[in-house]
């Protein structure tokens, strides 16, 4: 049966991860196994339309990745200087066990430690942020660079550079691809989580462009999070940020309403919320709880907190409130300080929200962040301070990088002077 | 985007389904877990354990199992994956588990699209 592109990129997505990590083992090098691995996967793509899908497509990458990298080897004397030859090229001998068939291919720990050690180095400190999320992305999320910059809003050009750059940069600067020793562990492990939220939260609230939400964006940093569980279950901040992104994209599909305009949180028709990611958001946190967690877990127990409540008056926002200023003290922001004012005008009134509100009104980094404007517009109004409240919708909407929020801002003020139109969604 | 996965025995050999096998669609499941993809799965009992309520005509009606079918529905799979070529992957592969391992099985699996966030007006990412 002969295979489709989309076929082949299926199985890629499936193995790239495994492949790449333990073609990083066996070179040394993370810019060669990613080279070889692209090579493989160009192969896949000539041959398997022609030919069908191999019945072990997995041993079929590995093994024509592993001819490539001892053709290469031979080849290059800059490779052979460059990397210990010898030994590499007896590695690959000894690493590789043949052709596996399903029945005896067991889970086995080295893989999980390649894929591991090859999210650490996809997200290393000395990468910039995006280039992590790019080779995050196409490494251990096995997507193709053109999807990655359509992502992203970038030509293929300049993704195909960036990630070229942040091979270069990792060989250039010799940084080693062992896993991080216990001491740097928990940094390290920070650093990838970082990455995984910022794919998701691209995806959830893109920053820029048309689109409100991108779903597939915060699939896969959803898809990302429950590998790096399989792989960390001890840690229990990765299944915090696990249980925040179950939680999150429980609601994504309520987020639009039937001609695609953006719905707030409190007007979401909530049966539409996914049960099935919300059972699985607050198993996780159970599981982040049980485990001692830190910030994102407690931002999954705010999340919680609106998946658990029939409408926004049914919120218990004094729980919210306080699982909030507890983030604020272990990990203070302008953003939380913001969100914490927000949920104790919910839990006592809009006058107290105000109040907290104001004392931020001097914090430089929120001074264009529409979302201020807009927490103060909500309580102007419930005081009746109407013409405050209009001013302060508009200046949200100015502020707003999102057509989607602007939209959803300006609907807001429109409300506020033509109570026929007062259903806010 | 999510995908439901409805296994379906056509033939099935007169014989307790080899041990391997099992292990190989266990190994087959952690690996799809693993990769972030298989949310849920479980096998089915046979239609004998179940009922079904009809309503035809305006006239509702209870009836016990087993009910007359040519194929045994026996798993379900809820699958979370990039596009629909991902979950027909992983079900081939749960299919060639089955062949290599189990001599004489035949059976289909239908894959079928969940109504997704992608399918409520929200922007595609790519």
């Amino acid at each position: 049966m002969p295979a489709t592109e989309a076929a082949v990129e299926a199985v890629w997505r499936i193995e790239s991860g495994r492949l790449v990590g333990a073609l990083v083992r066996i070179t040394g090098d993370f810019a060669t196994a990613e080279d070889l691995a692209q090579d493989a996967l160009e192969a896949a793509l000539r041959q398997w339309p022609r030919d069908g899908v191999p019945p072990n497509p997995a041993g079929w990458l590995m093994s024509t990745a592993r001819h490539m990298a001892i053709d290469r080897y031979r080849r290059d004397a800059v490779l052979r200087r460059k990397l210990p030859l010898l030994a590499a090229e007896v590695r690959i001998e000894q690493e590789w066990e043949g052709p596996m068939s399903i029945a005896d291919r067991t889970l086995d720990s080295a893989v999980d430690d390649d894929l591991l050690r090859l999210m650490f180095i996809a997200c290393h400190p000395a990468l910039t942020v995006d280039s992590r999320v790019a080779l995050t992305l196409r490494t251990v999320g096995g997507l193709q660079t053109r999807e990655i910059a359509r992502a992203f809003l970038v030509s293929e050009t300049t993704m195909g550079q960036r990630i070229a750059r942040a091979k270069k940069t990792l060989t250039d600067q010799h940084i080693a691809l062992e896993m991080p020793d216990a001491g740097e562990l928990h940094s390290r492990l920070a650093d990838v989580l970082a990455v995984i939220y910022l794919i998701f939260n691209e995806g959830y609230a893109a920053t820029v462009g048309d689109d409100w939400t991108r779903p597939a964006l915060c699939q896969e940093a959803l898809r990302l999070g429950r590998i790096l569980v399989g792989l960390q279950p001890d840690q229990a901040e990765v299944h915090g940020l696990v249980a925040l992104m179950e939680l999150q994209a429980a609601r994504l599909a309520a987020r639009f309403d039937a001609e695609g305009h953006p719905v707030l949180l409190a007007d979401q028709q909530r049966s539409r919320w996914d049960r099935l990611l919300i059972q699985r958001g607050l198993a996780a946190l159970q599981r982040a709880e049980d485990l001692d967690g830190g910030p994102y877990t407690l931002q999954a127990a705010i999340a919680a907190c609106h998946v658990r409540a029939q409408s926004v008056d049914d919120t218990d926002w004094t729980r919210i409130a306080a699982l909030y200023t507890v983030l604020a003290f272990v990990s203070p922001s302008p953003v939380v300080a913001l969100n914490r004012a927000i949920a104790v005008g919910m839990a006592e009134g809009p006058e107290r929200g105000l109040e907290l509100l104001d004392r931020l009104a001097d914090e430089a980094s929120l001074e264009r962040y529409g979302q201020l404007s807009a927490a103060r517009a909500t309580f102007l109004q419930a005081l009746g301070r109407i013409p405050e409240a209009l001013a302060e919708f508009q200046r949200a909407a100015s502020l707003a990088d999102n057509t989607d929020t602007r939209t959803i801002h300006l609907r807001q003020a429109a409300a506020l002077t033509d109570p026929d139109s007062s259903e806010t969604r | 985007m999510r995908y439901l996965v409805l296994l379906k025995a056509v033939n099935v050999p007169d014989s307790v389904p080899p041990p391997e096998l099992m292990a190989a669609i266990a190994t087959l499941g952690q690996e799809a877990t693993g990769a972030g993809v298989l949310l849920d799965s479980q096998g089915l009992q046979p239609s004998v354990s179940g009922s079904r309520v009809t309503l035809t005509g305006g006239r509702l009606s209870a009836a016990d199992g087993p009910f007359t079918e040519s194929k045994e529905l026996i798993s379900y799979a809820v699958y979370d994956v990039r596009a629909k070529e991902d979950a027909v992957e992983w079900t081939t592969r749960f299919l060639v588990a089955h062949r290599d391992l189990w001599p004489g099985w035949e059976g289909e699996a239908d894959i079928i699209k969940v109504f997704g966030p992608e399918d409520y007006g929200a922007g595609e990412a790519g």
